[in-house]
């Protein structure tokens, strides 16, 4: 759908609570409102497509056990998931699994209405069937025989996280994960099996990268225009795969040199395949994994990985050393898409021209963990 | 005779605002059950899934701290669910 003038709502979660900035229809003015559960640690807040009134959250607090928001008001009011994502009880002799956090939520199929996905750490998939009521483990993944290799637990330092679950708009029991540490893995009979996609990724931390898993994924697009078009912003490069090939290409070495091609997000343009915007980081010598040089930018393609420009008009100069989390970049549905990012330093960031020009919309929110178009 | 169970400021959303609610049972497993039915959903939020409390979460009975939910019960304990001193 070619949308000329829009109003939408960007939902932010951040480690202190959620906040939604609105738009008017020429996306020029925006207003700023919350924080919505003030204190509480917000992972992700996403739109359901199928129905635009309902939205889903994952939360918890530093004490409290993780849970399930749902509103069907715009996010006016919310309540708790009946039953929120948790793993079946350990059998004897088994390692007990509790989720620590629902770190990823993601609408399923257009078919299937009420049907939601959540990925949690440590690694683990659920499902919903009922607009994010009631959570039931999806046996298929953490069961799996291979999913004590696949998913270890040698996560990250907040632990190891289940995201990017991509539904394949023509069918809805063709699936794709991503594990941050474990890889890419892909189920084509509705989440009862799975297995790695993993060929051409590199893996520096491992001592060959000449394994079938344990990559790094950071954040997986599946192109909505073209659904056998997979990016991946990985944490050893950007790469790129085609369906029905296995082995992902990568297209960060088109990078400028001095950038490099690791980071956190990568978004997908609504349209064209072709373009995919990415937020480079510093992954040199100790993984600062800030901007690098504390100038910021946003790279784009436009061919498909083949070149890359730099977008940073409006941007900071200068002493700018914010990370940009793989769930806080995003674009809208405009002919001229918006693109947005918002800043471990609270800060968020908009662009109405596709990258052309930014400009910030809110600062000083706390750290944000995500941003998310509603329309 | 239910017995007395302090509710800390997290989860008091659960108990409509009260500190203090009584819940019934001969073990802390049975009285938290008994809290759950009574306020849906507020023992997920310190008990996990694999039935330990979560690692920001105490629960006091009287003053010792109770660390099993088998912890048994008499009529005139009184069960403390706290926040453990974390945070930032």
């Amino acid at each position: 759908m070619l949308v000329t003038a829009m109003a939408g709502a960007l939902w932010i979660g951040t480690r202190k609570g959620a906040f939604v900035l609105r738009s008017d229809a020429r996306r020029r003015s925006w207003k700023l409102a919350g924080p919505q559960f003030l204190g509480h640690i917000v992972h992700h807040i996403v739109q359901d497509p199928r129905e635009p009134r309902r939205l889903l959250m994952a939360a918890k607090t530093g004490h409290l056990g993780p849970t399930i928001y749902w509103s069907d008001n715009r996010g006016r009011s919310w309540q708790e998931a009946k039953s929120p994502p948790a793993f079946r009880r350990a059998a004897a002799g088994e390692p007990p699994r509790a989720v620590a956090r629902t770190f990823w939520l993601s609408p399923g199929h257009p078919s299937e209405t009420g049907t939601w996905y959540a990925g949690t750490a440590p690694a683990g998939l659920f499902r919903s069937k009922d607009g994010g009521e009631h959570w039931v483990p999806v046996a298929g993944f953490n069961d799996h025989p291979m999913r004590p290799q696949w998913a270890p637990g040698n996560g990250t330092p907040d632990g190891e996280f289940l995201h990017s679950i991509l539904v394949d708009p023509r069918d809805a029991a063709h699936l794709y994960l991503g594990i941050s540490i474990g890889g890419v893995f892909e189920s084509t009979d509705g989440g009862a099996d799975w297995a790695p996609l993993n060929e051409g990724v590199a893996a520096d931390f491992l001592p060959s990268a000449d394994t079938p898993f344990g990559h790094d994924p950071h954040c997986v697009v599946l192109h909505p225009a073209r659904p056998d078009r997979l990016y991946q912003q990985n944490h050893c490069g950007l790469y790129r795969l085609d369906r029905p090939a296995r082995r992902w290409l990568r297209i960060g070495d088109a990078m400028p040199r001095r950038i490099g091609d690791i980071g956190f997000p990568v978004t997908a343009h609504p349209r064209d395949p072709d373009t995919v915007w990415v937020f480079p980081m510093d992954g040199s010598k100790v993984w600062p994994r800030t901007c690098i040089g504390g100038r910021p930018a946003v790279y784009c393609t436009r061919d498909a990985g083949r070149s890359w420009h730099r977008l940073d008009a409006g941007l900071p100069r200068s002493q700018a050393w914010f990370t940009v989390l793989r769930q806080a970049m995003c674009a809208d549905q405009a002919e001229r898409a918006g693109v947005y990012f918002g800043t471990t330093g609270g800060e968020l960031w908009a662009s109405a021209d596709e990258g052309r020009r930014w400009r910030c919309l809110a600062r000083q929110l706390p750290e944000i963990y995500s941003v998310s178009y509603a329309a | 005779m239910p017995l007395v169970v302090r509710i800390p400021g997290p989860l008091r959303s659960y108990t409509h605002g009260a500190g203090t609610v009584r819940a019934t049972g001969h073990t802390l497993a049975e009285v938290l059950e008994d809290l759950d039915r009574q306020f849906p959903g507020i023992r997920f939020r310190f008990i996990d899934e694999q039935q330990r409390i979560r690692p920001h979460m105490r629960i006091f009975v009287n003053q010792d701290q109770a660390c099993q939910l088998d912890h048994g019960l008499r009529d005139t304990d009184q069960v403390h669910v706290l926040c453990a001193l974390s945070g930032g």
